[in-house]
């Protein structure tokens, strides 16, 4: 306890808890009637009886059903092929371009930091017509897609690139604030002792910056998974969209079907909440470390 | 905090020198090191973002080659002002709606961050809960509010509607209205719209939470401390004395606020768009795919209007951080 809390008369201790608990019920309110509908049945059951009716009987028939309409298991897929490969381009690239503008004095580092920071906080649609056109012309070997379109657009490729350039910016701003903090001693000695630039950041730096690592991995992880937009527009055909689409396929197919809609959204949910809960420090440390994300 | 003060603050020479004893190789590496992201970067974000702005001067149906595209100076922005206003107020009328709403939401999220320092028993779980959704996509949150919040019969949130029940996903007719002179329909908040507010202010607020707690944690105690000793209240010390000297975060907060409102898209584009929640982002989207896809000049205009809202924040905040690190 610090001494904030010593201030508070026991009265005012009560009344704050109360409401705070109040409120935190509310927040928890839609993900918990949701997680319930998720196994009821809703022509038969939650419409009959009420949302806040005991259910009859319980079901995964929800599960099963959004689980084959939406795809999820391919979608799912589509999604880590499109993460995974992002989240490690980003976190190198920002951590090559952060270590150069801080640890390097050069015309330009203030420039680059300044258009990285500018260009993550402009809207995606602002951009998105061009780029399209870009990726249709731009030629990319069948070899290295996922598609034989022989062009970027329509490939995952062209997903993790524009991923890649817009969460760079962010990453690069947490992790030069990161850098600073290391006494640049250390990479004077390494220069004495005749270590090259590039040992000085994949020996010497990069292991010190493991803890801001872990904690943008976190927050980027969570942020690609839950893209809607770019996985949305630049991959025309159904099967080939990430998870968050299969959002649009079942509302459309199942509107009013609450209670399916309810066990879809659990489904897609669940592997952001379970990284949450596991690793929550490094979430919160991670917004906060940059504190700077649009 | 800013990623500039190193540079601007460090003795040039001194660091200079050092850069040009670098060996041949080392440069070259280091070259490498920003080149390859800063290519991506501009090429991928800013040329695009700047190819709008010609394109937004242009008629082009995007089948014909490139080159057939013609230029019309300010027709596309004349057109979408006057003929297609009916799709282009009511958009910027509901942005303007959301940026108000998100201001309030950070207003409550900056006082759950203020109540939550207090370091009652219990914080982090308070912390916790009221932060969950904000790790859930917003497309995710607007499905789970449409299953359990807002269906006519189970919804929860006609149960607490005065009036009859309704179907707050589809029904698009307005709380109220306001009528402009220079248009000829009036411009309002639809009953749906309003329900997708909610369901982005129970993203909004942990947000802003969570990254004012981190402010308020830094806040230098004795500043407080000093003022409760000069008699000042609670609020008046608040008011007074923690929020002027977050001035930053401060910045920081009303920045991603106006921004995420202005580029709310997923929500609204999730649950197929329905008629009354039409955004800026979505109409941009629209008029540049699909159906709507061949009227490239027009879209980019649309688009330039989001920008022109958004650019000015975006550069608050970049001076933000370039003052904030000089000082």
């Amino acid at each position: 306890m610090t001494t904030n809390s010593v201030g508070l008369t026991r009265r005012n201790k009560i009344t704050l808890t109360i409401l705070l608990t109040f409120i935190a019920a509310v927040w928890v309110l839609p993900m918990a009637m949701a997680l319930l509908s998720s196994f009821r049945y809703f022509e038969s059951d939650t419409l009959l009886n009420g949302p806040f009716s005991w259910p009859k009987t319980l079901t995964l028939d929800n599960y099963r059903e959004a689980w084959r309409v939406g795809d999820i298991w391919t979608h799912f897929g589509n999604t880590m092929f499109i993460t995974i490969p992002a989240l490690v381009l980003i976190l190198l690239f920002s951590s090559m371009l952060a270590f150069a503008c801080t640890r390097f004095s050069w015309k330009f580092n203030v420039f680059f930091l300044v258009l990285f920071t500018a260009g993550n906080l402009m809207p995606q649609q602002v951009i998105f017509q061009p780029l399209f056109q870009i990726f249709k012309k731009t030629p990319w070997p069948d070899l290295l897609s996922d598609t034989n379109t022989g062009y970027l657009l329509g490939t995952k490729v062209a997903v993790i690139l524009i991923h890649v350039a817009f969460q760079t910016g962010f990453c690069t701003f947490v992790l030069s604030n990161y850098m600073k903090t290391i006494p640049k001693e250390l990479g004077e000695a390494a220069m004495v002792d005749g270590a090259s630039v590039w040992r000085q950041y994949w020996q010497i730096i990069l292991p010190l910056c493991r803890p801001a690592f872990a904690a943008l991995a976190t927050l980027e992880f969570t942020w690609l998974y839950n893209d809607f937009f770019w996985g949305n527009v630049l991959l025309q055909q159904g099967s080939e969209k990430p998870i968050t689409s299969s959002i649009s396929v079942l509302n459309g197919q199942y509107a009013s079907d609450y209670n399916l809609i309810a066990a879809a959204s659990m489904m897609i949910a669940l592997p952001t909440l379970a990284v949450y809960l596991a690793l929550q420090k490094q979430f919160i440390s991670g917004l906060t470390l940059g504190a700077n994300k649009g | 905090m800013g990623p500039i003060d190193q540079a601007e603050a460090a003795p040039h020479t001194g660091r200079r020198r050092r850069f040009s004893q670098l060996s041949r190789n080392d440069k070259l590496v280091l070259s490498v090191m920003v080149g390859v992201p800063a290519f991506l970067h501009i090429v991928l974000v800013w040329i695009p973002a700047i190819l709008t702005g010609v394109l937004s001067f242009m008629e082009w149906d995007n089948v014909t080659p490139i080159s057939s595209a013609e230029f019309v100076g300010f027709r596309n922005y004349w057109q979408i002002f006057t003929i297609f206003d009916n799709q282009l107020f009511p958009a910027l009328f509901n942005n303007l709606v959301l940026i108000v709403w998100l201001f309030l939401c950070s207003a409550i999220g900056i006082g759950l961050a203020y109540l939550l320092d207090k370091n009652l028993k219990g914080t982090r779980f308070y912390q916790s809960t009221y932060y969950f959704p904000v790790v859930l996509s917003v497309a995710v949150v607007g499905f789970i509010w449409k299953s359990v919040m807002f269906g006519r019969e189970t919804g929860l949130l006609n149960l607490v509607w005065p009036g009859p029940p309704i179907d707050f996903v589809g029904d698009q007719t307005k709380i109220f209205e306001i009528n402009f002179p220079f248009l000829d329909f009036p411009l309002g908040l639809s009953k749906n719209f309003a329900a997708l507010l909610l369901a982005m202010a129970w993203r909004h607020i942990g947000y802003i939470m969570v990254l004012y707690l981190a402010g308020l944690k830094s806040f230098d105690p004795s500043l407080r401390e000093a003022a409760s000793i000069d008699g000042c209240s609670e609020w008046q010390t608040f008011r007074r004395v923690v929020f002027p000297g977050l001035k930053p975060i401060n910045v920081v907060v009303a920045v991603i606020t106006v921004i995420e409102a202005l580029r709310a898209y997923d929500i609204v584009a999730a649950l197929s768009e329905p008629r009354g929640t039409e955004v800026m982002g979505t109409l941009v989207t629209n008029s540049l795919m699909g159906e709507g896809g061949g009227r490239v000049g027009i879209g980019s205009a649309y688009g330039m209007v989001l920008f022109l809202l958004c650019v000015g924040f975006i550069i608050w905040y970049v001076v933000n951080n370039f003052r904030e690190a000089k000082e």
